[in-house]
């Protein structure tokens, strides 16, 4: 057999070979390391995380369905992924730096990404979103694992100025085959960077199966760079909550970098563009399914007195508004001036891109006042 | 005679490769049980198995990095870059080590390597997924890159890629992928027109067009735009920019006095700069104007919404051909 018939739910992703605190039942296991740090998490605190978890679940549903309206280019989707987005963006500080990959908009949910600035990146409309220092949060990162050694750079300038800031580097099981995420790896340990290494092991990258990166567990490789790694179940807020605290803890007393694997599933396609038939099968989506991160804490919340209807209802209405505000964000977001494609290349006055602006300009104008001009921004230029 | 899309040409070419020559292997992301994403390796991991069309982990340099050692055990890996803008993390392997080996080793390692990379916009893509690279790579000694530009030549191009003993580049327009085309299933690559000669696709007198890819349609629809307009358009489709089929390029120059080249590439340093200098110090006497180029402006690719700004269209074009012909165009009253 090779590796990459090896079945994605094989000795890789057994489900209970992890930290867990809330069974996928709802039932709350207790831990001697990892109860102390989410001790303060009383039903009110679950309640709002499951709020999070519920509304990014919504406001992800309505940006893929705006996807398929045509109102988006594409939308990389995060549904089953709610638990260790929300787990570990709750566990961080303000001053806290994070560099992500394409699906963490439960962290742009997080750091209160407005709606048009989460959007218009995938409309096609805008190069980035929002402003990297607004929001704490970095422009987005496509090319696979780069962001790991930004978010270790990040943690190395911010210790050496004194600061007890951390960086979290969220990267997917596929990225941790990248030469760049290992150096990232390597910096780290050497540096001891206050960086936390935050894999979601979603257990595929689009059709390549997590068994195909890795041979044993994700987390193990910690091991090897001189840094501890912890597994968790990713659909487990609680379990994810704790163990990014402990990590930052340790980055914030001086003690290095941490490589935590959340193990997750990816429930939807890898992006709208993608058609995982043709690789996953309905058996292995349903077992994902009933390891649902929000049920779980629904069912640990109703088991302990709490009102769950009413929550429901609650956070249903807020989701809703939430989507509605998404979507209308989109009437905000325009078209950008033609001429805008030669903003911000330098910094600095460029006179090559200078002279570029100025000839397309007079390029333009020459459309003006012709039907030609109709051409020229036509769909493609075709005419 | 079938009629196939580019992406099924390239299909079919492979699985010609893979058929004759049991050392051709093909390593991608995502190349096996999904096809490929745009599909071209489609069925060929059920029909070849997993030893001959393999997933790979994902990582460019290991992907890069792993067929030089193949390419020393005798194999002919096929590598599939999934996307232009992806090819930068195997970048080292391609130019540091796969161009350089057969020098370095003084001919004694051969590095049947072929590096196919889907290349271009045009299709509304997000960041990093429109990008013209070839430039660095003809710009790198040791290294052929070629481009196709319809289904015949995707299917010919890239079993003479395979078969080659150089390492090639081989660049796909993605815009062009699903564009259909006859295509000679029958083709023996003895006869073929080898890839690293141009192709004349439309006969002219007035100016020499040239281009490669996605852009050699755009190219055609200009020359038959212009014809209405009384100019008489020659369109050349390169196919190979490194190296390039100057004679070709040469001939048509000193008939029609007149050259502009079109990419979707920036300019500066760009495959065209390549041309423009060398067609000037090979036909300076038979030129009438000095060769304009109509490229991509010299930014990262834009946002979709704006990627019409950026590439070449056919109204660009032809506001090329004006500026070569010192017709009214839009440098008309600026000093070079
Ligand atoms: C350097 C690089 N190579 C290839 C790609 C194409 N690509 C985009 S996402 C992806 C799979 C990523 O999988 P993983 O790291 O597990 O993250 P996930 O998408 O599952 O969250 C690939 C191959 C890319 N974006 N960057």
């Amino acid at each position: 057999m090779t590796p990459s018939d090896r079945d994605a739910t094989g000795l890789l992703t057994k489900p209970d070979d992890f930290v867990q605190l809330v069974t996928a039942t709802g039932e709350r296991r207790p831990h001697a390391d990892f109860d102390p740090w989410v001790a303060d998490v009383d039903l009110g605190a679950l309640g709002r995380l499951y709020r999070d978890m519920a509304i990014i679940r919504r406001i992800d549903a309505e940006a893929t369905a705006l996807q398929r309206q045509g109102e988006l280019g594409l939308w990389p989707p995060l549904a089953g992924q709610e638990a260790a987005q929300i787990g570990s963006g709750r566990a961080l500080r303000d001053d806290d730096f994070i560099f992500s990959s394409y699906r963490e908009h439960a962290l742009a949910w997080c750091r209160g990404v407005e709606p048009a600035e989460l959007l218009s990146v995938w409309r096609g409309s805008a190069a980035s979103g929002w402003n990297p220092f607004e929001h704490g949060m970095a422009v987005p990162q496509i090319i696979i694992g780069a962001q790991a050694l930004h978010a270790t750079g990040y943690a190395m300038g911010a210790a050496w100025e004194g600061s007890d800031a951390a960086a979290i580097a969220y990267f997917g099981d596929g990225a941790t085959s990248e030469g760049d995420l290992n150096e990232a790896l390597v910096f780290a340990a050497s540096f001891d960077a206050p960086v936390v290494f935050f894999c979601q092991n979603n257990q595929w990258a689009i059709s390549e199966p997590v068994g195909l990166q890795s041979k044993q567990h994700l987390a193990r490789r910690a091991d090897g760079f001189g840094m501890p790694g912890v597994r968790v179940d990713g659909n487990d807020v609680l379990a994810v909550l704790a163990a990014t605290r402990i990590a930052l803890d340790r980055a914030r007393r001086g003690e290095g970098p941490t490589f935590i694997e959340a193990v997750t599933y990816r429930m939807g396609p890898h992006t709208t563009a993608d058609d995982p038939k043709r690789y996953r099968t309905d058996e292995e989506l349903a077992e994902w399914s009933g390891r649902d991160p929000l049920a779980r804490v629904l069912a640990l919340l109703d088991a302990s007195g709490v009102d769950v209807a009413g929550l429901e209802r609650d956070v249903k209405s807020e989701a809703d508004r939430a989507a509605a505000e998404l979507r209308a964000a989109l009437t905000t977001i325009t078209d950008p001036e033609p001429l805008s494609v030669f903003d911000h290349v330098y910094a600095e006055p460029n006179s090559h891109v200078d002279r570029q602006r100025e000839h397309y300009a007079r390029y333009l104008a020459m459309f003006d006042d012709t039907d030609a001009a109709a051409s020229a921004t036509a769909e493609g230029g075709v005419r | 005679m079938t009629a196939l899309t580019l992406a099924k040409a390239l299909n079919a070419g492979l699985r010609r490769a893979l058929a004759d020559d049991d050392k051709v292997v093909l390593m991608g992301e995502d190349i096996g049980t999904l096809g490929g994403v745009f599909r071209v390796t489609d069925g060929l991991k059920a029909e070849f198995g997993p030893k001959r069309v393999v997933d790979t982990p994902l990582s460019e340099a290991g992907i890069v990095g792993t067929a030089v050692g193949l390419a020393y055990r005798g194999f002919r890996p096929v590598v599939e870059i999934q996307f232009d803008g992806f090819i930068y993390p195997g970048f080292d392997q391609i130019v540091a080590q796969v161009a350089k080996l057969h020098y370095r080793s003084r001919g004694n390692v051969r590095m049947p390597i072929t590096i196919r990379v889907p290349f271009g916009g045009g299709i509304g893509a997000a960041e990093h997924h429109s990008e013209s690279p070839e430039a660095y790579f003809a710009h790198t000694a040791g290294l052929r890159v070629v481009a196709c530009s319809n289904p015949a030549d995707a299917y010919v191009m890239i079993r003479q890629a395979i078969a080659s003993d150089d390492p090639v580049l081989f660049f796909e327009p993605k815009r062009r992928y699903h564009v259909k085309g006859e295509v000679d299933e029958t083709a023996s690559l003895a006869d073929a027109r080898p890839m690293g000669v141009a192709t004349t696709i439309a006969a002219g007198t007035d100016v020499t067009l040239v281009t490669y890819g996605a852009l050699v349609q755009t190219a055609r629809d200009a020359a038959i735009a212009a014809a209405e307009d009384g100019v008489s358009i020659e369109v050349i489709d390169l196919r190979s920019l490194a190296p390039v089929d100057y004679a070709t390029v040469e001939a048509s120059v000193r008939r029609t006095g007149r050259m502009v080249i079109t990419h979707e590439a920036g300019q500066q340093g760009g495959v065209g700069a390549e041309l423009a200098a060398a067609i000037t110090e090979r036909c300076f006497e038979f030129l009438e104007a000095a060769p304009v180029r109509v490229t991509g402006h010299d930014i990262p690719y834009p946002p979709a919404k704006l990627e019409r700004h950026h590439l070449p269209d056919l109204d660009r074009i032809l506001d090329g051909v004006d500026r070569v012909l010192g017709r009214p165009n839009s440098m008309s009253g600026v000093e070079a």
